[in-house]
């Protein structure tokens, strides 16, 4: 175990430890600001705009973002893409840090954090579909917090817990797809209440399908996308099989979402189709959504299939960066930028430099703890006792 | 009369809060039935 | 014609004793939901308003908030337009219409939906539709989350967004704790004008619409929250057209609940089948799993019994030559030791004529077949 966990040698100053501690710093600065001044010292939101960065980015795109663990489980387990299996252990990290982080977001953004519980425990708003999000979003972090047991108990060296805990694979990664179906669907639903505040083309009755598509799409670029990351940064940190099966990976991921991109494009055209909101293409919201249409869902469909024909990891990469982007745009457009269309400027929403501050904040200590995880347990790597037991 | 409702909203409060109880029940009796359909597969 | 709000006060003494407790037939079952029987509610005509801001005067007197920023007799608040917040349930805007130059004003404060969004967007059940018709909202439940906000159509809850630790939303009670008691609420109380009129919401309706028929000159014949959202417990008229006053004629018709209704539909359909699919698919590609590992085995299987029979024909040439060989050796010896025996039975017989006395002897010659017989 003790020649993986070579951190001993890394230097303490690099500028990536530099920036990092400067904005964990500033964000614990202003974690006390918010928690002693409130919403209104440290955000702008206000009574026509509840709902700002902290849940169009830290909630929307973060579970967009950690659906990567359940697409990958999925593929490996369920659907029995072995070649798969390395990808695996980080997307499912990657997803337990990802909504392990959302809900400490969320304690920044409610009003009272310590009484989250209190939709299970005190009266259930059943009719919510807020209360779907975080009945799933509870279950399913206890779902990737076992799914990443079997890790530390090999770092451990607990080999029976470790047992039991792969026992229970099968059944963690179904719950899990099922978990995941409903949450990153109701996400979408929670705008099903406003018809009237959010612009008709991104409003649909298919909100719910179309949130649930495009985390697929988030999740398998996502991976890509990390993997991409990893690989400069914890190259040593892999095993030949990781690196042999990463190309298979990428080319698999591409093909699958250059297929779900291509899926999600035609509904988004039946969606526009349902509810007759042609006319609309031809405003300024219509322009913008075009955009959206075309630059984010039908380019990177293209060049997923361009790059996985002609084998062009490359290309690919690059298009998971985008696509990853395409997904945050999504999210944006729904939570905010189409939000409150109807209101004049001057009552419109654009966070404050706090409120980006924190969410950077968040995303670098995911960062960290990532980081603090794979140059220590066996994440990009088989461990040794245990090569042969999947 | 506990199935008087004066509002949609009450009678969905009721609904879907029942629907959650049937849904517990359903994802442990399905993992349940599952081992019993397929417990003897393994050879 | 308006009707006299002390009139009104007696009609809610008989409301308050009886009716709100009572039951009507068509409310039972669970196809069509008409409300609370004899709930009630406020009828707003804004024919009527002069903008005085004694409404808001009175809401922020008996609901107890912290005294305004410019005195409620200050009218020039008027030239901005407000809207709720933390500290104010309820403000009275000023508009100048297009046609004609006469200001017209608009109260606004929340209009406690039939079916409210915000109730059905509240994941802790923090807002009561009650008997009286006023929306409730209860703070020692509230998380905080501020969907609510989201939800409303009407853009009315607040939230206390200084408050560090206990922020509430804020709105509009109908003034629930005095109406229970039998007591008008505030606006509706303090309203010089008897621009608003409070009563059973079956009544103000008709009262409305009775309006809207005796006088259609002064009236756009439409009474706002009849079925706006599925029907609002307060009601406006107006004589401009409501968009004209800030009020939105988009919102449709459709209850709040109904919207969410599919949405929340498809989550059992998904818990129930989903473990059905998904184990489905998983024994489908553990199956493929299997039929391809007994190929590759019985391939590997037929590939062994080639090797194997190739081997086993070498064997047996091999073996038959060896056979071969050991016959004629085994020839050599049986008949080396036939000869032996002969050679000994001559001896033996010589010696037997000479020992005048029979022996036999065949171990020798015995011995000498057998390891061959056994080996074949």
């Amino acid at each position: 175990m003790s020649d993986h966990a070579a951190t001993n040698g890394r230097p303490l100053l690099t500028p990536f430890n530099i920036v990092a501690g400067i904005i964990v710093v500033v964000g614990l600065i202003l974690t006390v600001l918010r928690f002693t001044g409130g919403l209104a010292a440290t955000t702008n939101l206000d009574d026509y705009n509840p709902w700002g960065l902290w849940i169009g980015f830290d909630l929307l795109v973060g579970v967009a973002l950690a659906a990567g663990g359940y697409v990958t489980s999925a593929a490996c387990y369920i659907f029995g893409m072995k070649r798969f299996h390395s990808a695996v252990r980080p997307a499912v990290l990657t997803g337990f840090l990802g909504y392990a982080l959302v809900v400490v977001a969320l304690h920044y953004d409610v009003g009272r954090p310590w009484r989250l519980p209190y939709p299970f425990i005190m009266q259930q708003g059943t009719t919510s579909l807020l209360f779907e999000v975080g009945a799933c979003v509870a279950l399913y972090l206890t779902v990737l917090f076992l799914e990443c047991t079997p890790v530390a108990f090999e770092w451990l060296g607990w080999k029976k817990a470790r047992a039991l805990a792969v026992k229970m694979t099968m059944v963690l990664t179904i719950f899990g797809v099922i978990l995941s179906t409903l949450h990153q669907s109701s996400l979408g639903a929670l705008f099903l209440i406003a018809p009237s505040k959010l612009h008709p083309l991104w409003y649909s009755g298919y909100l719910p399908v179309y949130f649930f598509v495009s985390s697929i799409i988030a999740g398998l670029s996502m991976v890509i996308f990390e993997g991409t990351l990893s690989h400069r940064a914890f190259h040593d940190k892999m095993d030949a099989v990781h690196l042999e099966e990463r190309d298979g990976v990428v080319l698999g991921f591409a093909k699958a979402a250059s297929l779900v991109l291509a899926g999600y494009f035609f509904i988004k055209v039946v969606g526009i189709s349902a509810d007759n909101n042609w006319h609309y293409l031809g405003t300024g919201y219509g322009a913008w959504f075009l955009v959206e249409m075309i630059g984010f869902v039908m380019l990177p469909s293209i060049l997923y299939a361009v790059g996985r024909r002609d084998k062009n990891i490359p290309l690919i990469k690059w298009t998971a960066a985008w696509t990853v982007l395409g997904v945050i745009v999504n999210r944006f457009n729904v939570s905010m930028i189409a939000f409150n269309y109807h209101l004049p400027a001057s009552d419109r929403y654009f966070p404050h430099w706090m409120e980006i501050a924190i969410s950077v904040f968040i995303v670098t200590v995911g960062v960290l703890i990532f980081r603090w995880i794979v140059t220590r347990m066996p994440i990009f790597y088989e461990h040794p006792d245990y090569q042969d037991s999947h | 009369m506990e199935n008087l409702f004066y509002t949609l909203q009450d009678f969905y409060t009721h609904t879907k809060g029942v629907t959650y109880v049937l849904m517990v029940g359903i994802l442990v009796s399905i993992a349940f039935f599952w081992k019993f359909l397929a417990g003897n597969d393994d050879d | 014609m308006s009707i006299s709000r002390r009139k009104f006060l007696g009609w809610m003494g008989v409301a308050g004793a009886g009716s709100l407790v009572g039951r009507s037939a068509k409310a039972a079952g669970n196809k069509h939901f008409t409300g609370h029987p004899e709930s009630m509610g406020v009828l707003y005509d804004s024919t009527l308003c002069i903008g005085c801001r004694q409404c808001e005067a009175g809401c922020n007197q008996v609901n107890q908030l912290p005294p305004p920023e410019k005195p409620f007799d200050d009218l020039k608040v008027l030239d901005t337009t407000r809207r709720t917040d933390a500290k104010t349930y309820t403000v009275i805007n000023r508009y100048t219409p297009a046609t004609g130059d006469k200001p017209v004003f608009r109260k606004i404060q929340c209009n406690h939906c039939l079916e409210p969004a915000c109730a059905s967007a509240c994941f802790v059940r923090a807002f009561t539709k009650t008997e009286t018709g006023a929306v409730t909202y209860d703070a020692s439940v509230c998380v905080g989350c501020r969907y609510c906000m989201v939800a409303c159509p009407f853009e009315i809850p607040a939230y206390e967004y200084d408050a560090a630790l206990d922020p509430e939303i804020t709105k509009c009670t109908m003034c629930y704790p005095r109406v229970s008691k039998g007591l008008l609420p505030g606006c509706v109380d303090t309203c010089p004008m008897e621009a608003l009129t409070f009563g059973k919401r079956d009544d103000l309706l008709k009262i409305a619409h009775e309006r809207i028929r005796k006088y259609p000159d002064r009236y756009v014949d439409h009474v706002y929250g009849e079925k706006e959202m599925g029907g609002t417990s307060w009601l406006y008229l107006s004589g401009v057209p409501f968009k004209q006053v800030g009020m939105r004629e988009d919102l449709g018709v459709t209850p709040a609940p109904s919207l969410t209704a599919g949405a929340l539909g498809a989550v059992p359909m998904v818990v129930g089948l989903w473990p059905v699919l998904l184990t489905g698919v998983y024994a489908i590609s553990k199956r493929k799993d299997k039929i391809e590992q007994q190929e590759k085995a019985a391939a590997v299987e037929t590939a062994k019994e080639q090797t194997q029979s190739q081997a086993d024909a070498k064997l047996t040439e091999a073996l038959a030559q060896a056979e071969k060989d050991k016959d004629a050796a085994v020839e050599k010896a049986v008949a080396a030791a036939l000869e032996e025996a002969a050679r000994k039975q001559e001896e033996a017989a010589q010696k037997a004529e000479a020992d005048s006395s029979a022996s036999d002897d065949p171990a020798s010659g015995d011995s000498g077949a057998t390891p061959s017989e056994e080996e074949s």
